[in-house]
């Protein structure tokens, strides 16, 4: 009976042992507190997310600052040399790459959320946790990219004599609405992908269009006034927005509203997202 | 009186899609090619998974099973394939949800469905044992506590820190199964993981197996081996195509189980058997790439015989335990007449059009896997037929093919035979053909 006082000590009180089986399909916000009970595992699926995904590769860990920084050049090239756009008063590079940096955070986590449940199939029909956890880990273990390639743009800053103002310190919020988008969207993609595996071949083009609507190559300062609220319903203009300001403190004039109808919008994807994909879990192992 | 589960009223319904209607002509089916997306997103806008648009039939793999198990009390679980033992663990584990019905289970619950579940194989062992033990639901404190213990008991030594992917699979079993068997549960649910590795191996988790029982646990033991059960459990329960027949003390249950398990076999007209089986790793046919577990005979409707009407499809079932961590496998039937002369041979990766195996050319993970060839009816002609199975691993089809000649064999009747008065079908095969006659004069 050892092993029986062990687990209460551990566990906490007996009523939380206390499970109810059946067959209840309602629609629901999911249990945090649940989520957060798994919180172990969630750090040791990221960790593992982060430890195998560039094994056996050549250039490694590079990848995640090379991929922002060819897609910053070609933009460099084409819009900020070739076409002139305006880059609110700071050096284009430097206007792309800050956009880029949390819009590939945005697309990687998207890309590899959607495919996550699939991708653990095997545990989804072998083993009870929250299923939340996979998609939410998948996220997670893009931060590492992400930092490193933020590092990239600080060094690529001070190559063109930029020092970050105290602004630099709430960069945790666009960071943190980046996040709350992508889980948002990761959610209901990686439900939706089980069931319908056809958002792996529309994923891809969509976000190709997504990236061409935020403010990445060119300013939000270039769609017309009343347009802009509208503009603002893309989660990621605000994201990318406040980023660039935070980092940059660039001129654009950019409209609180827009900002706010944004950041609503990335909790509305979030709290949605989290809702489908708890009325859909438990059918997942019978899915995948 | 304390329980720890009880179970009430249990039920889960599977749909299943019936095969696709027969297409007429080639025109036919580009119309379907065409329309499917419309009507499959007519069917996901309603809110119905894909494909419920088409026939679908019901299946129950469970159907109202009730049942309490006490607390510290280890039950056994038996039933042949497909009676709804693993889905009731499943449920029980929360992996899926019931269709109808419900139940309570008091304790922390640690459910083993398959030995190694989570293992990265890019990964070192030392990264596997956390990363296993997370998922099996262990705090990292105490993994850490017991670490050494596993690593001790898995004998896995000096490769702590190679990735697993150079394991032997003997090495990778040790190892998943440690992890397993320190895990600290207060209510275990256990599901043929016994049934891998070689014997030496099972011997040793079975005996780890009985430690964990006195130690106060509730455990669900879900196996084939009679004799298992017998030393594990307390009681035991059987089910039978998802109901539940019989529960009580384990040797009672025993004793009704196996009579009829002969009976099944012996009931049909002939006395050869509709199924075969090896549960002692001894005895079974195998190599160091697979084992062959069972092959059973049956119709549609999944009962098992040796005697087939003309018309009637015919079921082969091949269970076979894979012992290579990510090997892929041919599975292959043989049939050969009374003379010895062969009918045909086929494999899994030669399925028909539009239904290839899922599991052709996929890495296996380890464990017990069951292929199921169907024959149409209409094929064969009314005659015996001997039944010889081959499982080839991918990675070396020449040498490492695990062949059993003739384990079964069936008959063919033809039930309008006392109308006629000479046999007028020759040859083998006697499948029906498309005929037009016109007058040509």
């Amino acid at each position: 009976m050892s092993g029986l006082s062990v687990q209460a000590d551990t566990i906490g009180s007996s009523a939380s042992l206390v499970c109810n089986i059946g067959p209840h399909q309602r629609w629901s916000l999911p249990d945090v507190g649940l989520v957060w009970r798994h919180r172990e595992l969630l750090s040791v699926l990221t960790w593992r997310d982060i430890k195998i995904r560039y094994k056996q590769t050549v250039l490694g860990i590079v990848w995640a600052i090379l991929q922002p920084t060819s897609t910053m050049i070609v933009f460099s090239i084409f819009f900020g040399r070739l076409a002139n756009i305006n880059s609110d008063g700071i050096p284009y590079p430097i206007f792309a790459f800050a956009a880029l940096i949390p819009w590939m955070f945005f697309s990687n986590s998207l890309t590899s959320a959607s495919n996550s449940l699939l991708g653990n199939s095997s545990l989804i029909t072998k083993v009870y946790f929250p299923r939340l956890v996979i998609p939410i880990a998948s996220v997670l273990s893009n931060l590492v990219d992400f930092a490193l390639s933020f590092v990239a743009l600080l060094g690529l800053m001070l190559c063109y004599g930029m020092t970050p103002s105290w602004s630099v310190f709430l960069l945790v919020i666009p960071t943190l609405l980046a996040l709350v988008t992508a889980l948002g969207a990761g959610f209901w993609l990686s439900a939706l992908n089980l069931q319908f595996r056809d958002v792996r071949f529309a994923l891809p083009f969509c976000l190709q269009i997504w990236m061409f609507l935020s403010p990445i190559a060119y300013s939000s300062s270039l769609v017309e006034g009343r347009w802009r609220i509208l503009y603002g319903l893309n989660p990621m203009t605000g994201v990318i927005e406040c980023f660039r300001w935070a980092l940059c403190n660039t001129e654009a004039n950019t409209p609180p509203l827009m900002i706010g109808v944004s950041a609503v919008m990335s909790l509305i994807m979030l709290v949605t997202g989290a809702i489908y994909f708890q009325r859909m879990e438990q059918n997942f192992a019978d899915l995948v | 009186m304390h329980f720890a589960i009880e179970v009430d009223q249990l039920s889960k319904r599977y749909q299943v899609a019936e095969a696709a209607a027969c297409y007429g002509t080639f025109r036919d089916v580009l119309v379907s090619a065409f329309t499917a997306p419309v009507r499959r997103l007519h069917s996901a806008i309603k809110g119905r998974p894909p494909g419920e648009g088409r026939k679908t039939q019901d299946f129950w793999a469970l159907k109202d099973v009730s049942f309490d198990v006490r607390q510290g009390e280890v039950l056994g679980i038996i039933g042949r394939n497909g009676s709804g033992k693993s889905t009731l663990l499943k449920i029980l584990s929360r992996i899926t949800a019931p269709t109808s019905g419900g139940a309570r289970v008091v304790g922390r619950v640690g459910s083993l469905l398959e030995v190694g579940t989570g293992f990265h194989y890019e990964l070192s062992g030392r990264d596997n044992i956390y990363l296993n033990g997370a998922m099996l639901g262990m705090r990292r404190a105490e993994i850490e506590s017991r670490f050494d213990e596993i690593v001790e008991f898995s004998q896995i030594g000096g490769f702590l820190d190679t990735p697993v992917k150079y394991y032997s699979s003997g090495m990778f079993m040790r190892l998943a199964f440690s992890v397993a068997a320190h895990l600290e549960s207060e209510i275990l649910l256990v599901d043929e993981v016994l049934a891998v590795g070689d014997f030496d191996f099972q011997k040793k988790c079975i005996e780890k197996m009985r430690d964990l029982t006195r130690t106060g646990r509730t455990v669900l033991f879900v196996s084939h081996s009679m004799g298992s059960v017998e030393t594990l459990c307390d009681r035991a329960l059987v089910l039978s195509h998802g109901k539940l027949e019989a529960i009580g003390a384990v040797k009672d249950v025993i004793d009704f189980y196996l009579p009829k398990e002969v009976q099944t076999a012996e009931a049909t007209d002939t006395p050869t058997a509709a199924s075969v089986s090896w549960n002692d790793p001894f005895s079974a046919p195998s190599n160091d790439y697979v084992s062959l577990h069972s092959v059973e005979l049956s119709s549609t409707d999944g009962v098992p015989t040796t005697q087939f009407e003309l018309d009637q499809p015919i079921i082969i079932r091949i269970a076979y335990n894979n012992l290579k961590l990510g090997e892929s496998y041919r599975v292959r039937i043989r049939l050969r007449d009374q003379q010895g002369n062969y009918v045909l041979s086929c494999g899994n990766e030669y399925a028909s059009a539009g239904k290839s195996d899922p599991w052709t050319y996929q890495p296996h993970p380890l464990g017990v896997f069951e292929s199921t060839c169907h024959i149409p009816g209409d094929l064969l002609n009314d005659q015996t037929y001997a039944v010889s199975v081959e499982i080839v691993p991918i990675s070396r089809p020449s040498d490492a093919g695990l062949l059993c000649n003739d384990v079964l064999s069936f008959t063919v009747t033809d039930p309008a035979i006392a109308e006629r008065s000479e046999p007028i079908f020759l040859g083998p095969i006697r499948p029906r053909l498309a005929w037009h006659t016109k007058r040509a004069g």
